[in-house]
């Protein structure tokens, strides 16, 4: 910056270094050039979280959160607020949205391994947003006041009570009254509008920020950094303005218009983003026949369902959910990408997607004994995947291997054992297989076959 | 061997499992909802301020809204259609309380405006039309999506009234004469038995109706199903005022995004012909 900038630019830039800001995070932050598909989710989740602040505004302007009021302000919306409609189903829709993309934006992380080192705060941050999103998508789901809004509440703040001593205190703290009651809608809507957003965006500016220093990962998981050219520019690197803002206005036209057809054609989805149950007003007295989370919790709710013991199904789920925080410790492996790691990596993989959606799936279901048993089944594996992708952090010797296989298939048959009984029987004993199966596919082949040698990583990126 | 059958049960759960409803009754007849059609609408409204809207409120909708949405004057709703002694302008309240409605009838009608988004319009139709004649209940009617409502059927002027098929023969037939002058031949063809609505059947189930009309109501049964038509038609409407205009803004909205993505792929691509 020889010559520095005159008018409003240079008034303002000599009082408050936007040029520099400008620079360091848009015009000379360079950003790796093999960019995918799976790249666009983390601008697509800053532009759902403006879409729901922006909209949440506009709703907080008519909404009441008062027991009396609520139901009823949210259908004033719906029919005598100008636009109150499109802004409500953008909000409701942006919901389930937000989840999707920071999914696809989590599962970007993991198959690229962008969460390995040096960007283990990278991930952390993400995890704390993703966590806050969850509490703040819970709570927005009580405002509404309608039934599956009021036992949704019921059911997640009585897993608090499942605490062992403090627990009927802690549910009655949290809720402010015996049931969900009015206190409950009120701390909760301010904690939706107010308490959670504020740290949302904190985290958010965490994130980005550990983000800008040490650079963004790629699909080939090369570190680009390494090599730079004689101006000290990376040579893989191109700066993220105007080549990424460019690219990324692509994907969000096409988030647009995907988003657009489900506001405009399909905005209960099915039921999925908004429950049939949810249009009728919260009633203490009658508890809904199924009770279903909406469908971004479903398989954490399928893992709690998992355990018959309350208080363990509580920790399994959060086990669940914090188990993701040590990602960074657990897959140690040298190679990011999974373009370059072994077949039986990807095959882990593939099975724990298949295992997270089928959770999903099985948590708007009514329970079965089949489905518990299934539930248990992919629970199992859910947390399998992360012990096996610790074993993958480097290639085993066959001892190694077989230890793990013989040990953690006699702790799955000790405990079916210790929880079997004359009903469940066979259906325990059948569906045995699915984890040994699993067990024996990512740990036996990789001890007696090569299946598990990951690949030379190129110096630079492909493509 | 059965350990191989439960292995096979594991694979085809998947597909089996998304039959296993949430349970409750399930509707015996089936209707494809048209707020399209503004006939059908208006006749639909008009039912719902005779026979249901002294009873059941409509808290959220205002008879404004609905006539502008219904293509109805402001002269004909309230000549035709408010009997509430409520406003124009003003939202479908009734005056019985819903203390008085638990008191009167034992629980309190439901509020109607978002009821076809709770229920469905499957549940509804079905409803409408599976009031039957049940001597053990307290008002001598049931309905076999409401086992035990305490709901009359109000519109039995306009149906009749109906018998479950398989308890028609052994009923004692003085007190379905006793029911009105309608009543008919014991011998009279299965409801069924005549022409059924394509619309009607149920996929996965047969489409027999489950019961006999004994006593002719004022509409013939396809009269009697048109009129039920109308009546959800105009719920599912009410439910949701917005979807009237919503798919039409929906797809300006998509045709403008559609434009704009060319705009946005070829700006790209401009930016990117250096990037190699």
């Amino acid at each position: 910056m020889s010559n520095k900038p005159g008018g409003v630019i240079g008034w303002v830039d000599s009082r408050l270094p936007v040029i520099e800001f400008w620079e360091a995070h848009l015009s000379k932050y360079y950003a790796p050039k093999n960019f995918n598909f799976f790249y666009f989710f983390g601008s697509l989740a800053l532009l759902v979280l403006v879409l729901q602040i922006v909209t949440g505004i506009f709703l907080t302007m008519h909404y009441k959160p008062d027991a009396e009021l609520a139901f009823a302000s949210v259908e004033f919306i719906m029919r005598d607020v100008e636009w109150g409609w499109l802004i409500r189903y953008m909000h409701s829709t942006g919901a389930s949205a937000f989840f999707v993309v920071v999914y696809l934006h989590m599962l970007r992380g993991l198959m690229y391994g962008s969460f390995k080192e040096p960007r283990e705060l990278i991930w952390i941050f993400g995890m704390l947003i993703y966590v806050c999103l969850m509490a703040e998508a819970f709570m927005g789901y009580l405002l509404p006041w309608g039934q599956m809004s009021y036992w949704g509440a019921q059911v997640i703040v009585n897993l608090f009570g499942t605490v062992p001593i403090v627990g009927d205190e802690l549910a009655l703290w949290i809720r402010g009254d015996y049931v969900v009651s009015d206190a409950t809608l009120n701390r909760f809507f301010a904690l939706h509008v107010i308490a959670v957003p504020i740290v949302l965006l904190g985290l958010v500016v965490a994130h980005i920020a550990a983000l800008h220093t040490v650079g963004s990962n790629n699909p080939d998981g090369v570190e680009i950094k390494k090599n730079k050219g004689p101006d000290g520019i990376p040579v893989d690197g191109i700066p993220f303005h105007p080549y990424y803002t460019v690219k990324d206005v692509v994907g969000v036209v096409v988030f647009l218009f995907i988003f657009a057809l489900v506001v405009f054609f399909a905005p209960e989805m099915g039921g999925y983003f908004l429950e049939h149950a949810n249009f009728e007003p919260a009633n203490p007295l009658a508890t809904p026949e199924h009770i279903a989370p909406v469908w971004y919790f479903t398989p954490f709710y399928t893992v709690l369902r998992a355990i018959p013991d309350p208080f363990m199904g509580v920790v399994a789920m959060g086990a669940a959910v914090m188990i993701l925080f040590f990602l960074p410790w657990i897959d140690k492996n040298k190679v990011r990408s999974i373009r370059y790691r072994s077949f039986l990596y990807k095959v882990n993989l593939a099975v724990f997607l298949v295992a997270f959606v089928w959770l999903g799936y099985l948590g708007v279901q009514p329970v079965t004994p089949m489905a518990s048993q299934m539930a248990l089944r992919l629970s199992e594996i859910y947390f399998l995947f992360f012990i096996i992708l610790g074993i993958y952090s480097t290639q085993r010797s066959v001892g190694y291997y077989l230890g793990w296989f013989v040990a953690l298939t006699a702790i799955i048959t000790v405990y079916d054992f210790a929880r079997n009984n004359e009903d469940i029987a066979s259906l325990t004993w059948s569906t045995w297989i699915i984890p040994v199966a699993y067990m024996f596919v990512t740990l036996a082949l990789a001890a007696f076959t090569n299946l598990d040698q990951d690949k030379e990583v190129p110096e630079r990126v492909t493509a | 061997m059965k350990k191989l059958g439960h292995l096979i049960c594991v694979v085809a759960f998947l597909a089996a499992s998304h039959t296993w409803a949430a349970g409750g009754s399930e509707p015996v007849f089936h209707m494809t909802p048209d707020v399209g059609n503004q006939k059908s609408l208006q006749r639909g409204a008009a039912y719902f301020m005779n026979y249901c809207l002294s009873c059941h409120s409509a808290e959220f909708s205002r008879y404004k809204r609905v006539a502008d949405d219904l293509g109805i004057s402001e002269e004909n709703m309230i000549e035709y259609m408010i009997f509430t002694g409520r406003k124009y302008g003003e939202t479908m309240t009734v005056a019985m309380t819903a203390e008085q409605g638990k008191e009167w009838f034992g629980a309190a009608p439901p509020d109607l405006s978002v009821r076809a988004r709770a229920r469905g319009a499957d549940w509804i139709y079905s409803f409408l039309k599976s009031f039957y004649v049940d001597l053990s209940t307290y008002r001598g009617i049931n309905n076999k999506m409401l086992p035990g409502t305490s709901m009359p059927h109000v519109l039995w002027e306009l149906q009749g009234y109906q018998v479950l098929n398989e308890e028609y023969e052994a009923m004692d037939k003085s007190d379905l004469e006793s029911l009105g002058p309608g009543y008919t031949q014991l011998n009279q063809e299965l409801e069924n038995n005549q022409a059924v609505d394509e619309d009607e059947s149920i996929p996965g189930s047969d489409d027999h109706s489950p019961f006999i009309l004994a006593v002719e109501g004022k509409m013939t049964p396809e009269e009697y199903d048109q009129a039920a038509r109308d009546i959800v038609n105009f719920m599912v409407y009410m439910a949701e005022p917005a979807q009237l205009s919503r798919k039409t803004i929906g797809t300006g909205v998509l045709f403008f995004l559609a434009a704009l993505f060319v705009l946005a792929y070829f700006m790209k691509r401009e930016y990117w012909k250096d990037v190699h």
